[in-house]
């Protein structure tokens, strides 16, 4: 294996940047909300990890059908490294979620919409890693997993529309005007310009992490393949 | 040429289907499974939910789809494991058909399996909680909740008998996609038990046959991949 190219370095060094920059951001730039005060803030990181999570499990999808038609494992490396990165931004995003929920809401945890298509596509993905454990050969664990990819992408949105015939009272953000009443609040530009940026300093992590993750990917499967040579 | 080439692909459904009927036929030890599983859930939730006449009224609708889904996953990871099993799943991969008619075929005989439970365990329901569930709106959402139910169940079976933790990993793959299913399902059997005007089901009714069309259109076109050797 090759040493880390140079844009990958600097990848390294941009994400710590970021990372800080964006928690110097929250608590130093982006003004304190009226009504929530400091519970507020945990709101930027809670919105990036969401994001980065849903980013992950749309390149895992992509990736499992390009598996399928390629038929190239590359893919399936890609496919796997996105779902176990995207599994545990996911879960932080729930996780800060609660905490956010408890003093917003008085609860830690309701059945809205959000909160549980969150829940059932953490599980989709759990399922998913499963599904790979339990699977020896290589090209077949790819198939499989692609396929579940796949249908889980396809069902996770389903599972929202048909949640959402319930009453959901997760704040959505922008451009509702009931905000204020489940828990929302009108932004400040520079509440906006914290948010923007932390989306991108995550968005940068992840793609960060991904190429590691693939790099991780292939030494595995090299691995594999001199394990094999060696048996015979 | 052409409908001749139909014609046979029909036949292959069939043929398959009617395989799995007659060995149930013989053995019954798949219906049997599924049946004594199905009275001991519903027994195990008259006790944990302690269904007096007004519970049983909100929470029949969940009791019965609950009961369907574990039924359902014991027979789909057995119809799937017999094939696999003794090898026959190798003899129908060699037959020269379109690998989507295993699919549709394993598909029908999985449905089949649980209308038969599920025509069953109703009436069996009726008697013991005294109430109709002989509404007809019923019967349709039980028939399109378990074609979508078995739709994807049937594909995600054939993977998971192809793994090592097989006898645990069915419900697992399966029960997160399904949701939608059992949601919509379970929300217009209750309009449909408790009376609501039609315009108000009508919504859960559009999901499960979006849901139906899509997973089996999904299926027909992803199962050459779990099938292949």
């Amino acid at each position: 294996m090759k040493a880390q190219p140079l844009v990958l370095k600097i990848m390294n060094v941009a994400s710590g940047l970021l990372l800080a920059g964006s928690l110097a951001m929250v608590f130093l730039y982006a003004p304190l909300e009226a009504v929530m005060n400091h519970v507020q803030k945990i709101f930027y990181f809670h919105i990036s990890n969401a994001w980065v999570g849903m980013l992950g499990f749309i390149v895992a999808a992509f990736a499992g059908i390009m598996f399928l038609v390629k038929k190239d494992l590359k893919w399936d490396i890609v496919e796997v490294a996105a779902v176990e990165i995207s599994l545990v931004f996911f879960l932080i995003a729930i996780v800060t979620g609660s905490i956010w929920a408890r003093p917003s809401w008085g609860t830690w945890w309701t059945w809205d919409a959000r909160l549980t298509t969150a829940a059932i596509l953490e599980m989709v993905y759990l399922a998913y890693m499963l599904l790979r454990q339990g699977i020896e050969d290589p090209d077949r664990r790819a198939r499989f997993g692609a396929v579940y990819t796949l249908i889980g992408g396809i069902s996770v949105p389903i599972t929202f529309v048909s949640i959402r015939l319930w009453q959901t009272i997760h704040p959505a953000i922008i451009g509702t005007e009931s905000a204020s009443a489940q828990g929302g609040f009108a932004m400040a530009p520079a509440m906006l310009q914290t948010m923007f940026f932390c989306l991108f300093a995550f968005s940068v992590i992840f793609a960060t992490l991904l190429w590691h993750r693939v790099r991780l990917g292939r030494l595995a499967q090299q691995v594999e393949l001199q394990k094999l040579e060696a048996m015979q | 040429m052409k409908p001749r080439r139909n014609s046979g692909y029909f036949k292959a459904i069939l043929a398959i289907a009617w395989k799995d009927l007659a060995a149930e036929l013989r053995s019954r030890e798949l219906l049997s499974a599924m049946l004594v599983f199905a009275l001991l859930v519903i027994l195990i939730f008259n006790f944990a939910l302690e269904l007096d006449p007004g519970t049983r009224r909100i929470a029949t609708p969940g009791i019965l789809w609950t009961t369907f889904a574990f039924a359902g996953t014991l027979g789909l990871n057995r119809s799937m494991a017999i094939e696999k099993d003794r090898g026959c799943l190798d003899g129908l991969l060699l037959a020269p058909v379109d690998r989507s008619a295993i699919y549709f075929g394993k598909l029908l005989s999985n449905l089949v399996f649980m209308l038969i439970v599920e025509t069953i365990v109703l009436p069996v329901y009726s008697v013991l909680y005294n109430l109709n569930l002989f509404v007809p709106g019923l019967i349709g959402i039980i028939l399109l909740g378990s074609f979508g139910y078995v739709a994807v169940g049937t594909l995600l079976s054939s993977m998971a008998v192809q793994t090592r933790t097989r006898d645990v990993l069915l419900p697992i793959l399966l029960f997160p996609v399904v949701i939608p299913v059992l949601v919509a399902a379970v929300k217009a059997s209750a309009g449909f038990l408790e009376g609501i005007a039609f315009a108000e089901i009508l919504p859960w009714l559009n999901i499960l046959l979006v849901y139906d069309v899509v997973f089996t259109a999904i299926a027909f076109m992803v199962y050459e991949f779990v099938v292949e050797e």
